[in-house]
């Protein structure tokens, strides 16, 4: 597989103060003063690339911090989002981003399930800056749809992007199915976990840590046509223990159990309306899910990191953590016969009470 | 010397008394000086038999040594066996490589990557270059050329077909022919990869398809290898089969999604944007993930007269899949015809009752026509329900309308009505039309619970202000998240608002708007 980690531009004032300006015009919704501030930007001459990748990337970076700091609501990050593919397409249009195909064929598409569409319409649009045929299929491609789509197609790549770690199962699928038609794929996105490295496990032939460096690595050289007699299960060897199978399937009855337990235990919550009872369930759903993940990974570090990053988005809701240790307790008893999800169960517990006595100390 | 009376044909020049050195061949002499000769013989390797050739037999040579001193050689004529090791070995590796092209070529159903993966397996296994030629329309020929070593590379050469002996019969596959050498001096340019050298051998082989000619092969060796033998011939036959099946099924695979392509173009629901200063957005998902298109639908139709309002249709035909996506396309067209009546949803809605009801379809359909005019910054509605769920209006301080309008649903019974309501959207408001795909998805944290009205209602009490594809998105993913991976019906969302601010018609990519230079 190949990487690329080319180093970043760097960042001048310039775009900071751009990305700055643009972040007050779509947080407060105002589509014509954000699209106006791009465009005048390519029209005194900027780079068209930079103004992608250096304004609107950086901006709707911001939009996904602040939602997690509880300073916008998901309805407003989808506002948010919804202007800066406005402004995207308001650049894509512009005489500056006018160029001639020069390269090959490059598919780009989300995973299925995977609404975030953005980073990979930014990925898109540098592609075809850089001389690229692009297809773009947008966010949320159903596996079957992008393979009908290679074999009406003679793509040289597919670029695929997936942002929740939750995708990671269906975008294994995705990769292998593009290979098993002989099309190499180029993943990237958070999913694939810090510095990638979920991508050499799902057998991705590259990986990219951003647009940039996506499109340096396919300028570099092409990637190589992938072997067609490759077995998906060759790559995790440890699904065979049918862990992520019956966790995964049995999803639903487990958050019904969790959940009566945990009332069991919390009084409380019986007092719980339908929605907040709705949303615990949720919570408790989403667990159940990175579990999973993890699960069809082998990789601990996947559950912990999301337990942990939970842990604070509760805390910058006002929602005491408080649940979320019992639950896991509550979980792991359910799923004691299975040693795997056992295992990574702990080591979430874990990394609540070190955080917690952490945060505790801070406090003192 | 002595020798038996078997010995004495194999070796005429034997007879009694003659030296080794006169009438064996070198390398059994030598093997025995070096048995012979006094001193510490070198230990003779276990399990190694020596062998050579005799009078162009192959032979294994045991040696015993005996009493006396002198050596007796055993000769085990082995030439049978190692003819038929030499066959074996052969005939694995083309089985190999047969069963690894089945691999390749059955992959794609793309014929430029089939192409590809021929010119390349060909130069890589069967000789030094090889060029695969699809059949074409005219005189313009799409060659993909492949040099061992190299990666294939797509042309399209001009060519007289009868310039190049067997091509034209190998491309048309009439009459039959088989492989056909062709004399290199003779050969056109274009069959020459570059930096090639010079060609000592051509050969064209046909690619047989199903039952159709699906183009042609063309292996190319250099002077310094040697030309193809009959066996070699032979063996690209059983591959070009290969080669021509696959692309034959590729090139049938493309004609077949082009005609389907072309028919549900019009049945695929249209991309929404800006109508006379009335946001627009639109979001569909048929209920299978491989389909495109299903039994519901939407459409926006730009006014017909100055001042009327542009014409929404969003509705649900009862059934999914193909079928009742025909229906779909039949209705799209039905109600299009109509538009010269958009003002009057009722008379419109009856008259599509009677068409429904007089076609041989058995199904009926649920509907919801909206009209929507931009009066000042606030846009106005008329809005009409046949049978299916009221619009709900999203206002910009978070709360949620339905509108109220009924109707019976359409193309089941001869008499329908229905009542019409208005309303007017201030910007930022807008105002959501939904198919119950949406209201009825069933999954949740739970997995049995339906998404509902309630939630839907909640969901859009948090959209106050959004933009349209906004609104449309964040449905669509809640409902997504909701069903998780179970099944569910088709899901169609229409987003009507008033824009926000000043619009900025740029930016719908339809028009360049004020920014252009």
């Amino acid at each position: 597989m190949r990487t690329s980690t080319s180093p970043r531009l760097p960042h001048s004032e310039h775009a900071e103060e751009s990305a700055r300006l643009l972040w007050n015009a779509v947080s407060t919704s105002d589509e014509h003063a954000a699209a106006e501030l791009v465009l005048r930007m390519l029209d005194d001459g900027a780079d068209p690339e930079s103004v992608l990748l250096d304004v609107i990337a950086r901006v709707q970076g911001r939009v996904g911090e602040e939602w997690a700091a509880n300073r916008i609501s998901v309805a407003q990050e989808h506002a948010a989002t919804a202007i800066n593919e406005r402004v995207v397409a308001a650049v894509s249009v512009h005489p500056a981003a006018r160029t001639a195909v020069t390269r090959g064929r490059i598919t780009v598409a989300c995973v299925d399930g995977e609404w975030h569409g953005l980073p990979a319409r930014l990925l898109a649009e540098v592609l075809k800056l850089r001389g690229w045929r692009v297809d773009h299929l947008g966010a949320q491609v159903p596996t079957p749809h992008l393979i009908v789509h290679l074999h009406n197609t003679r793509a040289d790549a597919v670029a695929l992007s997936s942002s929740i770690a939750t995708r990671l199962p269906t975008a294994h699928a995705a990769i292998t199915a593009c290979q098993a038609v002989g099309v190499p794929v180029l993943v990237g996105g958070a999913a694939f976990g810090p510095e990638g490295r979920y991508a050499e496990p799902l057998g991705a032939d590259a990986w990219a840590p951003d647009a940039r460096a996506a499109a340096d690595l396919l300028a570099e050289e092409p990637l190589a046509r992938p072997e067609t007699d490759h077995q998906q299960s060759d790559d995790l060897p440890h699904l065979a223990d049918q862990e992520f199978t019956v966790v995964s399937r049995s999803s639903a009855s487990l958050v019904r159990h969790v959940l009566t337990a945990l009332e069991d235990a919390f009084p409380s919550m019986r007092a719980y309306s339908d929605l907040q009872r709705e949303r615990t369930a949720e919570d408790l759903a989403h667990i159940v899910e990175f579990l999973a993940t993890a699960l069809y990974l082998d990789d601990e570090a996947l559950f912990t990191r999301f337990i942990a990053w939970t842990a604070e988005v509760l805390v910058a809701r006002g929602v005491p953590a408080s649940s979320l240790p019992p639950a896991l307790d509550l979980l792991a008893r359910e799923l004691m016969d299975f040693p795997r999800a056992s295992r990574i169960l702990r080591s979430g517990t874990h990394t609540l009470t070190t955080a917690h006595s952490t945060a505790a100390g801070n406090t003192a | 010397m002595r020798c038996n009376d078997a010995a004495g044909p194999l070796l005429p020049a034997a007879a009694p008394g003659t030296s080794l050195v006169d009438v064996a061949p070198a390398w059994l002499c030598a093997a025995h000086t070096r048995l012979a000769s006094p001193g510490p013989h070198p230990v003779p390797e276990t399990g190694l038999t020596l062998r050579g050739d005799i009078g162009g037999r192959h032979f294994e040579a045991h040696p015993t040594v005996r009493g006396d001193g002198s050596v007796a050689w055993w000769l085990v004529d082995d030439t049978g066996h190692q003819l038929a090791r030499e066959a074996l070995r052969r005939e694995r590796e083309r089985s190999a490589f047969l069963a690894k092209a089945s691999n390749v070529l059955l992959a794609s159903l793309n014929l430029g990557r089939c192409m590809d993966g021929t010119a390349h397996m060909a130069a890589e296994n069967l000789a030094d270059a090889a060029l695969v030629i699809a059949p074409a329309r005219g005189q313009r020929l799409p060659v993909v050329t492949c040099v061992r070593g190299g990666a294939p590379a797509t042309t399209t050469v001009t060519v007289d077909l009868d310039e190049v002996p067997g091509l034209a019969e190998a491309l048309r596959g009439f009459p039959p022919v088989p492989s056909r050498w062709i004399d290199p001096a003779t050969a056109p340019g274009w069959m020459t990869p570059e930096r090639f050298g010079p060609v000592g051998s051509i050969v064209i082989t046909p690619l047989p398809g199903h039952g159709v000619p699906a183009g042609a092969l063309i292996l190319l060796r250099a002077t310094e290898t040697a030309a193809f033998s009959d066996e070699e011939e032979a063996f690209a036959r059983l591959f070009a089969a290969r080669a021509g099946a696959a692309m034959s099924a590729a090139r049938l695979y493309a004609e077949q999604s082009t005609v389907s392509d072309m028919l549900m173009r019009e049945l695929l629901p249209p991309d929404l944007h800006q109508i006379s200063g009335v946001d627009f957005a639109g979001g569909y998902r048929p209920s299978a993930d491989h389909e495109r298109i299903g039994g519901d639908f939407y459409d926006v139709h730009p006014a017909t007269v100055e001042g009327a309002g542009a014409l929404v249709s969003l509705g649900d035909v009862c059934g999914k899949g193909l079928e009742a996506a025909v229906l779909t396309g039949k209705i799209r067209n039905t109600l299009h015809a109509l538009l010269p009546l958009a003002d009057d949803h009722q008379r419109m809605l009856s008259l599509l009752n009677t068409a429904l009801l007089s076609s041989h379809h058995t199904r009926f359909a649920t509907m919801v026509l909206a009209s929507a005019v931009r009066r000042g910054s606030a846009v106005d509605l008329k809005l009409t329900s046949g049978g299916h769920p009221s619009p709900l209006i999203v206002r910009a301080d978070g709360t949620v309308e339905e509108a109220d309008t009924h109707g019976t649903l359409i193309g089941a019974i001869p008499n329908v009505s229905a009542t019409t309501t208005t309303a007017s959207l201030a910007p930022g408001e807008s105002c959501v039309l939904y198919t119950d795909g949406i209201t009825e998805a069933k999954g949740g944290p739970m997995g049995d619970d339906l998404f509902g009205d309630e939630r839907l209602k909640r969901a859009l009490a948090g959209c106050a202000g959004m933009p349209a594809e906004g609104i449309v998105e964040h449905v669509q993913m809640l409902a997504a998240q909701w069903l998780g991976n179970r099944p569910h019906d088709d899901m169609a969302v229409v987003v009507i608002s008033a824009p926000r601010t000043h619009h900025l018609s740029a930016v719908n990519g339809h028009t360049r708007g004020r920014f252009t230079a």
